[in-house]
């Protein structure tokens, strides 16, 4: 059923489902991280959601719910990952702050800014086989289509589709950031880690708000 | 996998239990977890260092007098988080700030660099210098940059002694990153190693197989061969370092005047006819001292060989990635400054002369 705002319910039902997603992918993305890395991911984030699920404040403010999921991400992930999704929860927190209805242009505004911190923090862009492989398709085509159409549920649903195929697409890629970078052409042929998890906590935010 | 574990999950936390027992002039915190020299360093600038668990005795085990003042562990082969930092900076300084040493590793980096943002918004002076000696890599522009190796070690001590010197911040900053333009190193494995968490060998490698230009979390290196005779070895790693060209590259540092993080362009020395170098032969945690022994002899001789005169050494475990066979080497030019710092007394865990 279309959707018009997004609620802080809604925010920490889909943090809830992403710790869900993430503990059930756990051996799959620290699998992925085996070759190319040191195949701790899955377990980090699972760690990391696991923790940021128990901590999710009460309250109505929208962008109250994100801080604290930064916050957690930042002190129990470690890695890289920790700081960059913790950055992306953080940057994105603050376009949020004060809002109880998030509306489509607001949505997309917060995670543009997600990811552009994203990208400062990791001096990173698309194309170097990371977390923005996924999330910058999925950003891109969340703006594109919240600019003409207000139901934030179905731009969310080709948002996610956005970014697995993005997670997708860094197979064929050279890594040229984080640990991956330092084989070279060997990260070539391997899904990045990074952005398979990206792709499945954007699914887990289409799917919630698919299901209210 | 077969080690001496309990639960998996909980392998930082219990060693860090056994640490605290074993050295009682060094206080561990948990929660957030760091190892911090006992009385703190609030009349000096505090040397604070970390990474992820797993490469003991570093960096807790260089933590007491005349070294680092606190070491932030984190899991096994994952950085350590900002909190840790954090609590550590607070814990250990004073007025006179904090010199923080990174190895090169992103997550430490971005870890670090949180950190830092975190102090200074309470009022702490913190300078960031990033450790990257690891000739394996040759270009930066293509990968996250060279990463830290056993250079890290001689930062840390020649660091801690600078501290008891007197030597204030900027001087700190200053002196680590010489080092880190004067240190290059280089690795290899003869075997994998196995993450509690995982279970199972971080990368596979044939029984008659060997990786050259591994890092230190379980990471694969740059090129595999089949297994050759130490002495072949150790000439493939020497050289290599030995011949090393001038490496340039952008490394981030905090910018007190602008109040921001900045880039600025590095270089390294190359090693020259008549050098002295403090030489380290490491052991990755599964190979004997007997065989670093044997590595070390073909590393004097060919030491001898460039005219490179090796004034100080060390052999043995020290930068480590659980209970991989292999080995690396590290040279460090020196300078009066460096070797006077590098003698002076140090009394740690794992490191401990003149006390």
């Amino acid at each position: 059923m279309p959707l018009d705002n997004l609620t802080a319910d809604m925010l920490r039902a889909w943090i809830n489902r992403a710790a869900d997603v993430l503990s059930a992918n756990r051996t799959y993305l620290s699998d992925l991280d085996s070759p190319i890395g040191d195949a701790d991911h899955g377990n980090n984030m699972d760690r990391g959601f696991t923790a940021a699920r128990t901590a999710l404040p009460d309250g109505n403010d929208a962008g109250a719910v994100l801080k604290s999921v930064a916050m957690t991400l930042i002190s129990k992930v470690g890695g890289a990952a920790g700081p960059l999704y913790g950055t992306f929860f953080l940057e994105a927190s603050k376009v949020l702050t004060g809002h109880t209805e998030v509306d489509g242009a607001i949505l997309a505004k917060s995670v543009e800014a997600g990811i552009a911190g994203v990208k400062k923090r990791g001096k990173s862009d698309i194309c170097m086989k990371t977390m923005l492989d996924a999330l910058v398709p999925a950003g891109d085509v969340l703006s594109q289509h919240l600019e003409t159409k207000s139901d934030i549920s179905a731009a969310l649903i080709i948002a996610a589709q956005a970014a697995q195929e993005g997670a997708t697409n860094t197979i064929p890629m050279l890594a040229q950031r984080g640990r991956a970078s330092y084989l070279g052409a060997r990260s070539i042929g391997h899904q990045d880690p990074g952005a398979t998890s990206s792709a499945l906590i954007l699914q887990a935010l289409a799917d919630t708000v698919a299901e209210t | 996998m077969k080690k001496l574990i309990n639960n998996a999950e909980d392998v930082t936390v219990e060693q860090l239990r056994g640490f605290d027992r074993a050295h009682a002039d060094i206080d561990v915190q948990f929660d957030p977890n760091f190892v911090a020299v006992a009385g703190g360093a609030k009349d000096r600038v505090a040397v604070i260092s970390g990474g992820g668990s797993g490469h003991e005795p570093l960096h807790g085990g260089f933590v007491g007098m005349g070294m680092l003042d606190a070491a932030c562990p984190g899991q096994v082969f994952t950085s350590p988080t900002p909190d840790q930092m954090y609590a550590a900076g607070k814990a250990v300084a004073g007025d006179k700030g904090i010199l923080q040493i990174v190895k090169n590793y992103t997550g430490d980096v971005l870890n670090f660099q949180m950190a830092a943002d975190l102090l200074r918004d309470d009022g702490i002076e913190v300078r960031n210098v990033i450790i990257d000696d690891d000739v394996a890599l040759k270009d930066s522009l293509y990968t996250a940059g060279r990463r830290g190796l056993g250079t890290t070690l001689i930062a840390e001590k020649v660091c801690g002694a600078a501290s008891r010197e007197g030597y204030d911040l900027n001087q700190m900053a200053a002196l680590c990153r010489k080092v880190n333009t004067y240190g290059k190193s280089m690795g290899m494995a003869l075997t994998s190693c196995t993450t509690p968490q995982n279970g199972k060998p971080s990368f596979d490698l044939g029984a008659d197989e060997m990786e050259i230009g591994i890092g230190i979390h379980g990471e694969p290196g740059v090129e595999r061969s089949k297994i050759k005779t130490a002495d072949k070895i150790t000439e493939a790693l020497a050289t290599r370092i030995l011949t090393d060209e001038a490496y340039t590259r952008e490394l981030s540092e905090w910018d007190a005047d602008k109040g921001d993080w900045v880039e600025v362009e590095t270089t390294d020395i190359t090693f020259a006819k008549g050098d002295e170098v403090i030489a380290i032969v490491n052991g990755m945690g599964g190979t004997p001292l007997s065989e670093l022994y044997t590595v070390y002899a073909k590393l004097a001789e060919i030491a001898d060989q460039h005219g490179i005169s090796i004034v100080r050494n060390l052999v043995g475990n020290y930068i480590t990635s659980l209970e991989m066979a292999g080995m690396s080497i590290t040279l460090v030019k020196v300078d009066e400054e460096i070797l006077r710092f590098y003698d002076a007394p140090v009394k740690t865990p794992a490191l401990r002369w003149g006390v």
